[in-house]
């Protein structure tokens, strides 16, 4: 060690002083949040309940749910829609950004088209998603997972399609020598060199579905899900709806932040040289 | 310096058939402000097994030339001819060494060979393809280091695969754009005895660009000196005369060699002096 330490601590300790000093910031700024919306909240006639009522009126929400109807059950029905969605969105939209990011005349040709469709705003597909699947067995449900579908795709396509065509010219001037076959040159230069831009895609993408299927839920009738589960709380409004919204809210935030971050740690991992 | 365990048997190569033919090649870039021509009536014949050096300031459009003969870039005037074929496109027998190495970071030394190996001889086995790719590697001494990925590497090693995987699919010609320039001077050293190690026993041809005079006094048969852009032309061709095998203390010993080296720097810093915009 070139510099001695005054107090020698062995690394683990040090690195659990690191953590706990880490969690300082946020833990103290979340209490004083916490404590703010208790202070507002806490005059008898509020119609938003504080944090301590919410958590004293959902213990039984959140014990019980995984029962068919229960919250948590909801949320893996939401989930498992923005799966189906996203999966099917991200092997086509990696599909299609690399035939449009190889083709000039395919990506010149189709990009007014992506352009105009990449804006639309998730919810303005319902409409057409609905009709789409009235005649299928599941309607909302599958409404909802074309709605997750069309949504996430723009920005995986888009993305692809970029990273196809920041190929460095170092790696394309390899090919050119050896004349690689297509296959070749996909597998060992186009995929690898464009992975860092397919995973950014994927990570808008996952983020965009997620909030597409809470608002679409809470539109469609009979669809379920963690939508459906708030706006279900809403109309009825009993006692306790509200309470169980905010905790609801919180949950979709949650899943939404580690969907994020899974995304995020599976690009890591195959980006990583 | 290990030598190839089954080398490919050095063919002397008496011919005085020219391989390479650069032929009347001029470049022209239309510009807004009227045509700029980077060369301008290029003439070069190269025979077969012969090492070449290109030597001129930046910008001289050697870089051009050379991109004419690996393919990447085409004449606008005359041609190259190599085998007496017009040379169009970019092709594997002529097998380029680039100065910044372009190996694929996400391929480990191995696989950047052997992805050069068996896109080349796909009708090759699986256990031949494996035998090139280790014999070429061994053959420039990186043996323990063939799991490594390029950037575990340092920048001779880096080029030392670049070398490999170049020889590694027998191309007709190599071709070496500045390839050590971008290391440090002992690594420079080491790694220019090594390419010639393997050029005295392969006899390939060789054609390569560099900004050192002492390199290519070293290296080749011929130095062509390339005088300024626009309008590049060859100036002048100087044959390099020291006996082979050459060992560089006797190289740098002979009178000639101060006698050669004196004629390169007046080309380079008199007659065709960079003058800095």
């Amino acid at each position: 060690m070139a510099t001695a330490s005054v107090r020698p601590a062995s690394p683990i300790a040090e690195k659990m002083i690191e953590t706990f000093q880490s969690l300082i910031p946020p833990v103290v700024c979340s209490s004083v949040t916490l404590l703010i919306w208790q202070l507002l909240c806490s005059s008898a006639d509020s119609k938003m309940p504080g944090p301590i009522k919410v958590i004293s009126q959902t213990v039984g929400t959140i014990t019980g749910g995984f029962s068919e109807t229960g919250i948590w059950m909801q949320l893996l029905n939401s989930l498992t829609r923005v799966g189906i969605g996203y999966v099917a969105a991200s092997i086509l939209g990696i599909a299609i950004g690399v035939t449009i990011g190889v083709n000039k005349f395919l990506r010149e040709g189709f990009d007014p088209l992506i352009q105009i469709l990449r804006t639309v705003p998730p919810l303005a597909w319902l409409p057409i998603s609905t009709i789409l699947f009235l005649q299928t067995s599941k309607p909302a449900e599958n409404a909802g997972i074309f709605l997750i579908f069309i949504t996430a795709i723009w920005p995986i396509i888009i993305n692809t399609a970029v990273g196809v065509q920041q190929i460095p010219k170092d790696y394309t001037n390899v090919a050119k020598v050896l004349k690689l076959s297509g296959k070749d040159f996909l597998f060992s230069i186009l995929i690898p060199s464009t992975v860092p831009y397919i995973f950014t895609g994927l990570r808008i993408g996952v983020g965009l579905a997620w909030l597409a299927i809470v608002a679409a839920e809470m539109l469609s009738t009979g669809a379920g899900g963690i939508g459906a589960y708030i706006w279900n709380e809403y109309t009825s409004m009993l006692d306790d709806s509200i309470s169980k919204i905010v905790l609801a809210v919180f949950s979709v935030g949650l899943v939404g932040l580690v969907l994020d971050r899974i995304v995020g740690w599976l690009g890591s991992l195959v980006v990583a040289e | 310096m290990q030598t190839l365990t089954s080398p490919i048997v050095a063919t002397e190569k008496t011919t005085d058939q020219p391989f390479l033919v650069i032929d009347q090649v001029s470049k022209v870039y239309p510009t807004k402000t009227g045509d700029y021509t980077v060369l301008d009536g290029i003439d070069l014949s190269v025979k077969e097994g012969e090492f070449v050096c290109v030597i001129g300031h930046s910008g001289c459009g050697k870089s051009t030339l050379l991109d004419m003969v690996s393919g990447f870039n085409t004449p606008t005037s005359g041609q190259v001819l190599l085998n007496g074929k017009a040379i169009t496109t970019p092709g594997p027998d002529r097998m380029v060494v680039f100065q910044n190495y372009c190996l694929l970071p996400w391929k480990t030394v191995y696989e950047n060979v052997h992805l050069a190996v068996s896109a080349v001889f796909p009708e090759k086995s699986k256990v031949e393809k494996d035998e090139i790719v280790r014999a070429n590697l061994h053959m420039v001494g990186l043996d323990e280091a063939i799991d490594k990925k390029p950037g575990q590497i340092s920048g001779g090693m880096k080029q030392r695969v670049s070398i490999a995987r170049a020889l590694s699919i027998r191309p007709e010609i190599l071709i070496l754009d500045e390839p050590f320039g971008a290391l440090d001077a002992i690594t420079k050293e080491e790694l220019q005895e090594e390419l010639l190690d393997i050029w005295e026993e392969h006899r390939i041809t060789v054609m390569m660009i560099t900004h050192d005079i002492d390199e290519a006094l070293f290296l080749c048969d011929r130095l062509v000196m390339m005088s300024n852009g626009p309008s590049a032309k060859i100036g002048e061709i100087l044959e390099i005369p020291f006996d082979r095998p050459r060992d560089r203390a006797v190289v740098m010993e002979d009178p000639r060699y101060i006698q050669l080296r004196n004629q390169a720097l007046d080309f380079l810093y008199n007659r065709f002096a960079h003058h800095e915009d």
